[in-house]
């Protein structure tokens, strides 16, 4: 008992709290992060296995940070340290030569040929599209870019109608502008067709008041809908074959940047609609319908694209009835559109499974037709939903559409190609200046693109945490 | 009442008659183009027909693997010797492309989820260059810059003295020459191979009965090894390998390489292997990080608490569940590796685009059914592809919860 008594006498309470100490060096500061970053992963020498895992990783850690320098270094040294820059006399390829060829470079010099590249420049953008007409070219590239900043931009007013003018007046714009217009359309069949659109148009409207009967008015909608496409799409060609006062510009002098832009923007956009009707066919209830969409979509994605390309260079005239010709680049946009079609088709059908159920079933519940509730209730979501896998989809169109170097069109790829068969720049550096150039210019688009991808991502994904 | 009740407001007979529709318009279209695909072809002399196919090619092909298999010969092989030439090249450049691709694209994956900066660094810098350059380019860049700044024809790089060396007509290796024999280690392996699978079924029994776990991966790889190597050296050695022979000396035009030594492998091969693979991985890459990443901390730290290493936490945990969300998306990589092998013609690579729907549609001129037999190809491979992925997924559905 006193011995238990004593012991309590000795016990020791603190009265103060104990004095702050710094965080240990491994856990805060610069020398904290380092160790977390770096060093943590190979500092374990706890057992065998772990001190073999840590010098392995020590070891692997070393040669991939020289491995890496080694090429940023070689890249940097050849595009920036060792490069010519101008070419200030005029030499051309000898500007880039060294004394064993015949230049003034020292012997073994190896670096980028920039004048070469700055010689191209217009050629790489626009191909061979005449030098007093590019204003246009650039006139329609500068409102694409404004009009897609103000429709990206979240607080602006009226994005709707810009958006919705840059899905139908734009294009036509851009169309009129790039081509010079002056097409030789046939103006008596556009204007039979603009007139029997317009009468199937009465047709609906009579129909929908119902003087032609129930039957018909059940269809009216339909009835006018195919009116008005008749309506527009001869429009369209009326325009195309008026003439604006401008030169016109056969696509086969359009090249470089130019055409990439045209083939990936104009395939994407053309793709979507086409790839909603396959997503919502093969989502379909009609046995016909679902395996028509299925044997399309699985058709297209199961082959690559360059055979479409062929096929749509070398099949689709023969496909064609006499006298109608394709040009070379609408032969590949249409390819290129069935293509991202199948693709779009799969990202949506991705959306569409995502949708709960009760949005369907409440949908119906109010009564809407099934295009009144996909138009209203569940492609708004959906596509919403999608928007990150469209621009993935878009990202890899863009990448692909490099291709069409292959069946004779001078892309971004092709118009750097052509440019290196260029014997007054025949250098030894010439290609590799070239390739450096053309995948910095697509490098910068495409990563652009898939950190917008990212942003809408996580944008997404917090709108819709509950 | 039920008079009044239009058929156009029964849903069933709408979509019959939607369907119907759509069956005549899809004929129609059909018996369009045909008709026009018909005329076009009268009009330009020419007829529907596989007639073609045993006519013999009179064209080059580069010594590849096809054209060692199919024993190409100018002017005694037919069209259809060149389309099975297309698709064994096509093939094995793909086997190989997804080989290496699987390889480097979980290195660069797993590497990409290290805590360690550098190694994380290294790999989402590969990622995002890889992925955001045109893979014609990288092959362009491969082929043309790269290669064919190798030493010329009369000079090699050395990789390994004697045994393998480089220069602008190829990679030079030694070839392997089967000599008696070779046929009995063949089937020995297969047995060994058997017999591993046997020993990890009794360790997965035993492991059941007694809870010991035993090292059947090591002991069957072992097995496997050792008892091949055995069976070789018992039979004699029955493998011989033609080394390549090069040659700095004697008439300039008879130096480099030698013919007939070792085996070569083309320039527009290595590129197109080189380029496919390192585009691929970095999308191999991603989809193994998602996997990994999708799998629950939770999964790793219940292991850890029930006294699991990281490594068996890994084999037993975190890669079992992770590789069922990984496969689905790695099969359509390797799809689309396939697909892509198609640029190849871009650099002139022997396989079926390049000479069968390139050249030999240049000389016979059978649009449609030279592009068809092409399309065929990849068609039927994407389709056994997406049977296989199919009958995955739902065997990997049953598993889980």
């Amino acid at each position: 008992m006193a011995d238990k008594a004593k012991s309590t006498d000795i016990a020791f309470v603190r009265q103060s709290d104990a004095p702050v100490l710094p965080p240990p060096a491994t856990e805060a500061g610069f020398t904290g992060w380092l160790w977390h970053n770096i060093f943590s992963s190979m500092a374990d020498f706890s057992s065998a296995g772990a001190m073999l895992r840590s010098g392995l990783t020590a070891l692997l850690s070393l040669g991939l940070l020289y491995f890496g320098f080694a090429q940023i270094y070689a890249l940097l040294d050849f595009a920036v340290f060792s490069a010519v820059w101008s070419d200030p006399d005029g030499l051309k390829r000898e500007a880039c030569w060294t004394t064993e060829q015949g230049g003034g470079l020292p012997a073994g010099w190896h670096g980028a040929c920039w004048p070469f590249v700055w010689a191209k420049q217009k050629f790489i953008i626009y191909g061979p599209y005449p030098s007093e007409e590019l204003w246009r070219v650039n006139l329609s590239a500068a409102l694409g870019l404004v009009g897609l900043v103000y429709v990206l931009i979240e607080p602006l007013p009226w994005r709707r109608y810009v958006g919705a003018a840059m899905l139908t007046i734009y294009p036509l714009f851009a169309f009129i502008m790039l081509t010079g217009g002056n097409s030789d359309t046939p103006l008596v069949s556009v204007g039979t067709w603009l007139v029997a659109g317009l009468a199937v148009i009465t047709v609906g409207r009579m129909g929908k008041k119902g003087y032609l009967g129930r039957n018909i008015a059940e269809f009216s909608q339909l009835i006018g809908i195919t009116g008005w496409l008749f309506v527009i799409y001869n429009a369209v060609r009326a325009i195309g074959a008026a003439d604006f006062g401008l030169v016109p510009v056969d696509t086969r002098d359009w090249g470089g940047l130019l055409i990439t832009l045209v083939v990936a923007i104009t395939g994407i956009v053309a793709s979507l609609p086409l790839g909603i009707l396959l997503a919502l066919g093969r989502r379909s209830e009609m046995p016909i319908a679902r395996l028509l969409s299925t044997v399309f979509i699985e058709f297209w994605r199961g082959v690559p694209l360059i055979t479409v390309l062929f096929m749509a260079s070398v099949m689709l005239p023969l496909f064609m009835p006499e006298g109608v010709n394709f040009d070379n680049l609408l032969r590949a946009l249409v390819g290129v559109m069935l293509f991202s079609a199948a693709y779009m088709a799969e990202v949506i059908r991705g959306g569409l499974q995502a949708i709960d159920k009760g949005q369907y079933e409440g949908a119906q519940a109010m009564g809407l037709s099934y295009w009144q509730m996909m138009r209203l209730i569940i492609l708004p979501q959906a596509l919403t939903h999608v928007i990150p896998g469209i621009v993935n989809t878009f990202i890899g169109l863009f990448k692909d559409t490099t291709l069409v170097s292959i069946v004779g069109i001078f892309d971004l790829l092709g118009a750097g190609q052509s440019a290196i068969a260029d014997a007054a720049w025949s250098s030894p550096v010439q290609a590799l200046t070239m390739y450096i150039y053309v995948a910095v210019l697509f490098f910068v688009f495409c990563f652009g693109m898939s950190r917008y991808s990212i942003f809408m991502e996580k944008k997404l994904s917090t709108s819709r945490k509950h | 009442m039920s008079k009044s009740h239009s058929f156009i407001y029964d849903r069933r007979i709408r979509n019959l008659v939607f369907q119907g529709l759509m069956i005549v318009g899809l004929a129609f279209g059909v018996w369009w183009l045909g008709n026009n695909t018909l005329d076009n072809l009268a009009d330009q002399g020419k007829s529907l027909g596989f007639g073609f196919l045993t006519k013999t090619s009179g064209f080059q092909i580069s010594a590849t693997l096809g054209t060692w298999v199919m024993e190409y010969d100018v002017g005694s092989s037919t069209y259809l010797d060149v389309y099975f030439i297309g698709i064994i090249n096509t093939f094995i450049v793909a086997i190989l492309g997804i080989v290496a691709a699987t390889i480097l694209g979980f290195s660069v994956g797993i590497m990409r989820l290290s805590s360690n900066l550098v190694i994380k660094g290294f790999a989402t810098i590969y990622i995002e260059v890889l992925r955001n350059i045109p893979l014609l380019l990288q092959l362009f860049f491969w082929y043309f810059a790269v290669l064919r700044a190798l030493p010329d024809r009369r000079s090699q790089l050395e990789i390994i003295p004697g045994i393998a060396g480089i220069n602008i007509t190829g990679l030079y290796l030694p070839a392997p020459l089967a000599q008696n024999g070779l046929g009995l280690v063949f089937i020995c392996f297969v047995l060994l191979v058997c017999a591993a699978f046997a020993l990890s079924k009794w360790a997965e029994k035993r492991q059941q009965l007694t809870g010991q776990r035993l090292p059947v991966f090591w002991a069957g790889t072992a097995l496997v090894i050792l008892g091949t190597l055995l069976s070789y050296f018992i039979s004699g050695q029955p493998l011989d390998w033609s080394y390549p022979v090069y040659k700095d000396t004697g008439a300039v035009l008879r130096r480099g390489f030698q013919v007939g030594s070792g085996m070569a492998l083309v320039p527009e091969l290595i590129a197109v292997w080189l380029a496919l693979t390192l585009y691929t991985a970095a999308f191999i890459a991603e989809i193994v990080r998602a996997g990994i990443l999708a799998i629950a901390k939770g999964q790793a730290e219940a292991s850890y608490s029930l006294g699991l290493r990281p490594g068996i936490t890994l084999r037993l945990v975190i890669i079992p569940q992770a590789l069922r969300v990984i496969i689905p998306p790695l099969t359509s990589q390797y799809l689309n590796l396939t697909k892509n092998s198609s640029l190849a013609v871009a650099i002139a690579y022997p396989e079926l685009v390049s000479i069968f729907a390139g050249t030999a549609l240049n000389q016979v001129g059978k649009e449609i059914e030279m592009i068809v037999m092409m399309m065929a190809v990849y068609l039927t491979f994407s389709l056994l592809t997406a049977a296989f992925m199919n009958w995955f997924n739902a065997r990997v559905k049953l598993v889980e919860r």
